[in-house]
């Protein structure tokens, strides 16, 4: 279970994170929604350690992240697996190494066992025969599915999926949906993901979370996040650019400047 | 009023810039401070280290043998200007060693180095950082200046000195032919002056000076790498600033060494 407590970030004076409390359930899949620059990705950062925060815990199975030294941290990382919005293969690397790049940094493993578990964290993916290969031969939707190779390949407990859908086209987009369910079924993780792509949020949560303003101001599963009276939940949910949330912004006005 | 307004703004950049001077000196600081605790951290990676030994020396041998050679015959030729009315061409050589063992071939060859590779390691930790490989790599178990500062580290402290010494020996080389092909000093001569007046003292003054500089131009560039962020521009502007404070921090320590070993250790 991540049990997140009265997390608060502010940078430069604006407060990003407003003393914002989640639970996570073990096993689940969570995904906060919320727009664009509104911190998401921040408390995802937050989650595994790559921010601190100003005050605020972060629990994971019963021990603070916040408060972990750099080998403490190392090793809960191991642990976990992320993605990451632009995918964040390491350029100078094959394939081959980005997936395999933790067996070969922090295991014993021959040569054979990476072998073996590169080519199966690939085929997890749909993908073969490309071991050798640059990340800059390959297109965003197979940078997006080695990505998510790369953060399995060592079997993590914890999946946290930054945008997993965002900057590649639909249809690739639910290819990347399908992955995350299937490889939340057979690897039986808890994931974090956080996403504005309503399609992809109904698809693969057990559970829902909105953040708005700082916190966490819904919580609920995808049903009842769907038939929420909340006015700020529902504006976001169906997209709508009148509202609670766009009080006092003039989109005419934009549009016309 | 508006006067008032003025000499406040005008403090408040002031101390702005101090404060931004205090923050930089601070985060190179503290980079330098992390380096040092995780170079004696296993694994030694060898095989980045020689990479990036190749690529920070093998790779610059024609440009510093270029400028370096240059150098030797431009200061031959300009001190025989001086030296000719004296008729004392003869010293010449000596002239040409002692400048490049002591200055001029460690400066030059620092600011080659900062400016060839100082700059390519900004970009691509640069790019690392905004395309958020560096977050990956942590969220990896890998502590990026463990992976990726202390190879870069290590091959530049130790081939900042070898490309000094052969640039040193390039530069007197270039003032050898000059002032045997040119102005008539006979070879034995030349030879003679270079290598007589010439103490071990004044080489290793100048590889000292190119250690340091080492240092400088590895973490200047890495810190504004792994601190760039706003995209290919933010990239693009690290670099800049890279280039710049490893030249600026190279000659105020290169005024600052000359004069230590000047006072110092004479």
């Amino acid at each position: 279970m991540i049990e997140i407590i009265n997390l608060c970030k502010s940078f430069d004076g604006h407060k990003v994170l407003d003393n914002l409390n989640l639970t996570i359930n073990s096993g689940e899949t969570t995904v906060i929604i919320g727009r664009s620059g509104c911190g998401k990705s921040v408390l995802l950062k937050h989650i595994i350690g790559l921010m601190r925060p100003d005050c605020g815990q972060v629990i994971i199975d019963g021990r603070d992240v916040t408060k972990m030294d750099e080998k403490e941290l190392s090793a809960l990382r191991l642990k976990f697996g992320m993605l990451f919005q632009g995918a964040a293969l390491f350029d100078s690397m094959s394939i081959y190494e980005n997936v395999g790049f933790n067996l070969i940094e922090h295991t014993n493993a021959g040569k054979a066992e990476i072998d073996r578990a590169v080519k199966e964290s690939l085929a997890l993916v749909g993908l073969k025969g490309i071991e050798e290969k640059k990340p800059a031969e390959l297109s965003g939707g197979m940078k997006k599915r080695v990505g998510l190779a790369r953060a399995i390949c060592m079997r993590p407990h914890i999946m946290l999926y930054d945008e997993p859908t965002t900057g590649i086209d639909p249809i690739m987009g639910d290819a990347i949906n399908d992955l995350i369910v299937e490889l939340h079924n057979k690897l039986k993780v808890t994931a974090v993901a956080v996403t504005h792509d309503m399609t992809s949020a109904y698809k693969i949560a057990d559970r829902i979370a909105m953040m708005y303003n700082g916190k966490i101001i819904a919580r609920g599963t995808p049903d009842e996040i769907k038939n929420t009276k909340d006015p700020v939940v529902r504006q976001f949910i169906t997209g709508a650019s009148k509202g609670p949330i766009t009080e006092g912004i003039d989109f005419e006005h934009l549009l016309n400047a | 009023m508006k006067g008032k307004g003025s000499v406040r703004r005008f403090l408040e950049m002031i101390g702005n810039r101090f404060i931004d001077f205090i923050r930089y000196a601070g985060g190179i600081s503290i980079l330098m401070g992390q380096t040092l605790f995780w170079i004696p951290m296993p694994p030694f990676r060898r095989r980045q280290v020689f990479e990036q030994m190749a690529k920070i020396g093998v790779d610059s041998l024609p440009i510093v043998f270029l400028i370096s050679m240059f150098t030797g015959m431009v200061l031959a030729l300009q001190s025989a200007y001086q030296m000719q009315r004296f008729s004392a061409e003869m010293y010449i050589a000596s002239l040409v060693a002692f400048s490049m063992t002591r200055e001029l071939g460690p400066v030059l060859t620092a600011l080659i180095v900062a400016g060839r590779i100082g700059a390519s390691i900004t970009a691509e930790l640069g790019t690392m950082k905004v395309t958020e490989q560096i977050d990956a790599m942590e969220t990896l178990a890998t502590n990026p200046i463990k992976y990726l500062v202390v190879p870069r580290f290590f091959a530049l402290i130790v081939m900042l000195p070898f490309l000094t010494i052969y640039s040193d020996i390039v530069g007197v080389l270039g003032g050898y032919l000059i002032g045997v092909y040119k102005l008539g000093i006979s070879h034995a001569m030349y030879m003679k002056n270079t290598w007589q007046p010439l103490k071990y003292k004044d080489v290793f003054t100048g590889l000292i000076k190119s250690f340091f500089f080492g240092v400088i131009i590895c973490i200047v560039a890495c810190y504004e790498g792994m601190t760039a962020e706003g995209g290919a521009e933010g990239v693009g502007r690290a670099t800049t600033r890279s280039v710049v404070v490893s030249f600026i921090l190279i000659i105020a320590s290169d005024c600052f060494f000359t004069a230590l070993f000047y006072f110092v250790a004479r």
